[in-house]
């Protein structure tokens, strides 16, 4: 993902990532992954630290310069998220993209505000009580869009061509854009390697993720499936969903439903 | 050349300085005290007098992180806080130093909550001494101006590329209206050169920076850090004199001596309360007591030197803190304290808590102070720390009279009721 997005803003890239598995892994001097010019932030400093480094870009005039972060689930959804409104607020020419594997996994799999319900943690155990996460995944990108932000969208790595045309747009957009990359974490799912793929486009195919856009104030649909595959057999593939009822998956299918029903009834296809 | 003397505050002297020096980015939230220096700033860049991007961030942690951000790049920086704020953006002040991006920060010292005030004291800034940042502490407006264009050229200085924190006594300082000299914009382009960072990015040479480092490495750079600090002393005094040259003001290095010479007893200070004192042992002398003080205007670095040369004579010394480290003695104290060890002919050594969450240090208290150290000279005090004019009774005299409770007059909680 991060390659991708790489190879489309090109070498004149500047990327902030925050602590987390990307600077855990890539990271550690004299061992450096990034060949054009990156930087780790503070864990809630990544759109500060990107609006700091886009304000540099301009005083000091520099051309043809893409400022990128990107950021988990955690580091955007809950400690990151003052700091990146306040970036979209400023209208910075920032490109930020959230990659959401759905729980803090650098520090080993714990509940996010973007953990979808029934969802098993390390802080959300599922037993006998408690069957897991409670509540809801956050709409972040709802949230995003509520800034009227130039340019914000939803991709999955499970649709490449689509991400990929996605941070091209955002890369053309003036002011800050926004996109937000559903990324599965084969260990705190409980899915093999292999199966990363797969479970992202299966995600989209059965209704529990979306591909959309925001732009000029507007919502649009990219893919509006006539059908969707079934819920249970995406669930049932990942360990951290192995526990949930019947009834649990019920709850799972009617709120994918009624989001459904309001994006089909309030946003455009496209 | 013809300067320009304006009747302003030190929040403003702050302002003027940062117009002088021009920085790329500025990076800043509003809070009580420092806000007159967000405004000033806001209203140069929009009179088209000051040509920086003025960043208008959602906090003291973004401040702060945006900085980082800029001067990755190479960008000249500052930010202004105070308080709350500075502890709020705590994670990024050894962020900012264990990178060694040069960033400037000016903090309105100010008491930190609980209680609630929006006064001054030091707590805020000395409780950020480990941080890695260069601390000045200044005495009047004109310092201010001077000092804030000075501490760029500290701060980004290749040899020290550390950022600077340059602390005005909240409201005391900060909201005290005096008459500053403002030097031309061209004389002070002259004197600070443009930034140039080798350690920035570059885009034909990218880096990674801010990475993590392991065990086998950490030391190592903590070690090229702490050297940076150590050695920026002489340049620090360097950077003075060249100022001084070319502006005409100076102001003692590390650490100011005043009538040390022959003193017996010596008071020592940070911030604005130096003037006060100044004012008292002008009037003992004149009395015939040989009293003396010495201003440190750096806590990091420590002048050291400075403090075991400027008491070499003296009796006795009060270091008068305005901050408490519970349950030990004050910061300043505790610094001045291990400079000394090595020197063993000052028989009387006492740490005075004083002017904490505002207030009023009087000539009064001082002179006192110097009366305590001659009797103790006598007769050795009981306690090293003493709380100067505490309205409640100590806990000596609780002890020995526990029917005699007095009644505080506000309603606070006192602990024993």
């Amino acid at each position: 993902m991060v390659r991708l997005a790489l190879k489309v803003l090109g070498e004149r890239t500047i990327t902030v990532v925050p602590a987390g598995c990307m600077s855990a892994v890539g990271f550690i001097y004299p061992q450096l992954c990034f060949s054009n010019n990156a930087i780790i932030s503070t864990f809630p400093g990544t759109a500060s630290m990107l609006s700091g480094i886009a304000a540099a870009v301009k005083a000091k005039g520099h051309k043809d310069v893409h400022v990128l972060g990107i950021a988990g689930d955690g580091g955007t959804a809950d400690i990151g998220l003052q700091a990146l409104s306040g970036a979209i607020d400023r209208g910075d020419k920032i490109i930020y993209i959230c990659y959401d594997n759905e729980a803090y996994m650098n520090t080993g799999i714990q509940k996010s505000s973007l953990t979808p319900f029934g969802a098993k943690t390390t802080t959300t155990p599922a037993g006998e009580n408690i069957r897991g996460t409670l509540t809801s995944k956050k709409n972040m990108f709802e949230i995003v869009a509520a800034h009227d932000i130039a340019y914000a969208a939803t991709a999955s790595i499970g649709y490449v061509q689509d991400f990929i045309n996605k941070v091209y747009k955002a890369s053309l957009v003036e002011g800050p854009s926004y996109i937000h990359v559903f990324a599965p974490c084969p260990t705190g799912w409980g899915i093999k390697t292999d199966e990363t793929f797969e479970i992202a486009k299966e995600v989209v195919d059965s209704g529990l993720w979306y591909l959309a856009e925001y732009e000029n104030g507007e919502f649009f649909l990219n893919k509006n499936p006539k059908e969707f595959t079934p819920v249970e057999n995406y669930l049932r593939k990942q360990n951290r969903f192995k526990h949930l009822h019947d009834e649990d998956i019920e709850q799972i299918i009617n709120a994918r439903d009624s989001k459904w029903e309001r994006m089909r009834r309030q946003w455009n296809n496209k | 050349m013809t300067a320009l003397k304006k009747f302003i505050s030190g929040d403003d002297a702050v302002a003027e300085a940062v117009r002088l020096v021009s920085p790329d980015v500025i990076a800043a939230y509003p809070i009580t005290p420092q806000t007159v220096v967000v405004e000033r700033l806001s209203e140069m860049v929009e009179d088209g007098s000051l040509k920086s991007e003025f960043m208008h961030v959602e906090s003291e942690h973004s401040a702060l992180s945006a900085c980082i951000g800029a001067s990755a790049i190479g960008a000249r920086t500052f930010t202004a806080t105070s308080s709350q704020g500075l502890l709020y953006m705590a994670e990024c002040l050894p962020y900012a130093s264990g990178g060694r991006f040069p960033i400037v920060m000016m903090n309105g010292n100010r008491s930190v909550a609980l209680p609630w005030s929006i006064y001054g004291d030091h707590r805020d800034s000395l409780s950020q001494l480990d941080s890695g940042w260069i601390q000045i502490y200044v005495e009047d407006a004109q310092e201010s101006l001077d000092m804030t264009i000075q501490s760029f050229a500290i701060a980004e200085h290749q040899d020290i590329l550390t950022p600077v924190m340059i602390n005005l006594d909240g409201f005391l300082l900060t909201h005290t209206y005096e008459l500053v000299t403002i030097p031309e914009k061209d004389i002070v382009d002259s004197w600070l050169k443009p930034l140039e960072n080798k350690l920035a990015m570059d885009f034909d040479n990218p880096k990674n920076m801010a990475f993590s480092s392991q065990p086998s490495d950490n030391t190592e750079f903590k070690y090229q850090q702490h050297i940076a600090v150590e050695n920026s002393r002489e340049k620090i005094i360097e950077i003075e004199k060249s100022f001084a040259k070319v502006f005409g003001r100076s102001y003692g290095g590390l650490a100011e001596g005043y009538l040390y010479e022959d003193a017996d007893f010596i008071i020592i200070t940070l911030g604005s309360v130096t003037g006060t004192c100044r004012s008292v042992i002008r009037d003992l002398r004149s009395e015939g007591v040989k009293a003396g003080l010495i201003k440190i205007r750096f806590m990091r670095p420590f002048p050291v030197k400075e403090i075991i040369e400027y008491t070499k004579n003296a009796k006795a010394i009060a270091v008068l803190d305005r901050d408490i480290s519970f349950g030990y003695e004050g910061a300043v104290f505790t610094n001045v304290n291990s400079a000394l060890s090595r020197n063993n002919n000052i028989s009387l050594k006492m740490n005075y808590i004083a002017g904490l969450g505002g207030r009023d240090i009087s000539k009064d208290s001082i002179r006192e102070i110097f009366k305590e150290l001659k009797e103790g000279l006598i007769k050795k005090p009981s306690k090293t720390v003493k709380f100067l004019n505490l309205n409640v009774e100590t806990d000596d005299n609780i002890n020995e009279e526990k029917d005699n409770i007095p009644q505080h007059k506000s309603e606070g909680v006192l602990l024993w009721s």
